[in-house]
């Protein structure tokens, strides 16, 4: 049970007493509302009492007669709006004068209760008032979550582009400085080491574009008829030196052709990330298969290797942003710790599921599902 | 005691930095392990003692540094840890050691920025080894 609180700046004293009579005894439910609200009311009779009670007291809702005494109820809305109050206003007016209703509406009064009123109008406007507080600080609530996750996503993302400057930095300064000898060839492992966090920071680059593109750029003209067989042999072609370093044997099994209607870029990055990171995390000689097959209505897109695998645990946080796992077997393989997540926003906004099994040191499977049918994006 | 006398741990999970503090402990005269993470620095503390640690404070946990500070100082109490970090540089995060409560909950005897130069860590070594 919550209790909001009203308060009810009128002159007439029978408006006031009416008010808190009726709703001392209401409550408003709703259905995905987590509990009741109850109301507590407090009465003014003056604009400058109102105020002086609105400071002390900071209610929830507020129902204002606009003709008053001394200040007028459009002066305590200005009040309100130009402080950012989070304070629902509904004006009771015994005139529907259209020059105060749009003055108020624009001052953010969202709601009018024609004086007199019977109980029932009251509770009605209360209600509705109530609900449209609730919905506004639940927004409020979660675009500050969308914030702290933003924050957070910033503040790893300049970690990660700046821990590959930092050993750039310590490595030149050791070679300016002659620290490990006069020779060039004293040198040998940083400036390889050097080279390889330059390439880690180009492959971190590609795969922010990539995610910043996923979020940001859905152009429904892009949507087109996507062979899935195609985008799967280039990006074959595409990690194939890396698979012959590796002695990964990749191969290609066609179950069933399918075309499905997508953004081919889109597809072109969940193929990419996800056989590379067969062939990455496979073992010296091991094997990475794609298997593309459909039901009626889903394309089904398997990728298995024969690699590390990931442990139980470390598969629950496998999709987030910037996640790595850490371990003995993944220690000298790069990567940005983005490129799971990409593709996991990538399947979700096609409306597909993707889904990993792994034993270590057996293999990993990813098993995506995509809709064939041609849907809005989102 | 010479520094070759002293044998430092040093955690960190950016296998560079982890690369050039070696390499400049070495150069300065010290004894040296490295280990790449919390888990492996914590098995470490567990059968070795080493001089004096440097941790770094975000490995495969965000807090790892802390944890690591608490359990050598509750194992091993009269061993300097420096707490060496990137993290106020990035993330706007500042804390130090400067006050009564931020020691009481941080269990170090120096907290370096990441960066800083050789020589200086070896002095703010030798200090805490009081050398």
């Amino acid at each position: 049970m919550a209790v909001l609180k009203v308060l009810v700046i009128d002159d007439e004293p029978g408006i006031r007493s009416g008010v808190s009579r009726i709703l001392n005894t209401f409550h408003v439910t709703y259905p995905f509302m987590d509990e009741d609200y109850t109301f507590e009311v407090t009465e003014a009779a003056t604009g400058e009492d109102g105020i002086a009670i609105l400071e002390r007291e900071m209610p929830d809702i507020l129902l204002l007669d606009n003709k008053l005494p001394g200040i007028q109820g459009v002066d305590v809305l200005e009040y309100i709006r130009k402080r950012n109050y989070d304070i629902v206003v509904a004006m009771i007016t015994s005139y529907a004068s259209l020059d105060v209703a749009i003055r108020a509406t624009r001052d953010g009064a969202i709601d009018f209760i024609p004086k007199p009123f019977t109980p029932q109008e009251l509770k009605s406007s209360i209600e509705n008032i109530t609900k449209q507080l609730y919905l506004r600080r639940i927004t409020h609530k979660m675009k500050q979550e969308g914030k702290k996750i933003r924050y957070q996503f910033l503040s790893v993302l300049s970690h990660e582009l700046k821990a590959p400057l930092n050993a750039l930095e310590g490595y030149l300064r050791m070679m300016q400085e002659k620290q490990a000898g006069e020779m060039i060839d004293d040198y040998t492992t940083p400036i390889e080491r050097s080279l390889q966090r330059i390439q880690g920071m180009r492959n971190l680059i590609m795969d922010l574009l990539d995610f910043t593109k996923i979020r940001l750029e859905r152009k429904e003209e892009k949507i087109q008829e996507v062979n899935l067989e195609e985008v799967a042999s280039a990006a074959i072609v595409t990690v194939q030196p890396y698979a012959i370093q590796m002695d990964v044997t990749i191969s290609l099994d066609i179950r069933s052709g399918v075309v499905i209607m997508a953004d081919p870029d889109d597809m072109e990055i969940v193929f990419n990330n996800l056989i590379s990171n067969a062939v990455k995390y496979n073992k010296i000689g091991g094997k990475a298969e794609i298997t593309i097959d459909s039901s009626d209505s889903e394309a089904i897109l398997i990728i298995s290797d024969t690699g590390i695998g990931i442990t139980k645990n470390d598969t629950e946080n496998l999709f987030a942003e910037f996640v790595r796992i850490k371990n003995e077997k993944t220690r000298n393989i790069s990567g940005s710790g983005l490129g799971l997540s990409i593709v996991k926003k990538v399947v979700e906004l096609y409306h597909g599921t993707i889904n990993v099994e792994s034993t270590p040191d057996v293999g990993t499977v990813f098993t995506i599902r995509l809709p064939k049918k041609p849907m809005t994006i989102t | 005691m010479k520094k070759s006398d002293f044998t430092i741990l040093v955690a960190d999970d950016d296998p560079d930095y982890l690369f050039q503090t070696v390499f400049n402990l070495e150069k300065a005269g010290y004894k040296t392990m490295a280990v790449e993470s919390q888990a492996e620095a914590e098995s470490v503390i567990a059968r070795f003692k080493p001089s004096l640690a440097i941790f770094d404070l975000m490995m495969e946990n965000d807090d790892s540094g802390f944890i690591l500070c608490y359990k050598i100082k509750r194992k091993y109490p009269e061993v300097p840890v420096i707490l060496a970090t990137a993290v106020s540089h990035e993330t706007g995060l500042t804390f130090s050691l400067d006050s009564e409560q931020e020691k009481s909950w941080i269990r170090a005897d120096r907290y370096l920025e990441k960066g800083i130069r050789p020589e200086q860590l070896d002095q703010e070594i030798m200090k805490l080894l009081k050398l």
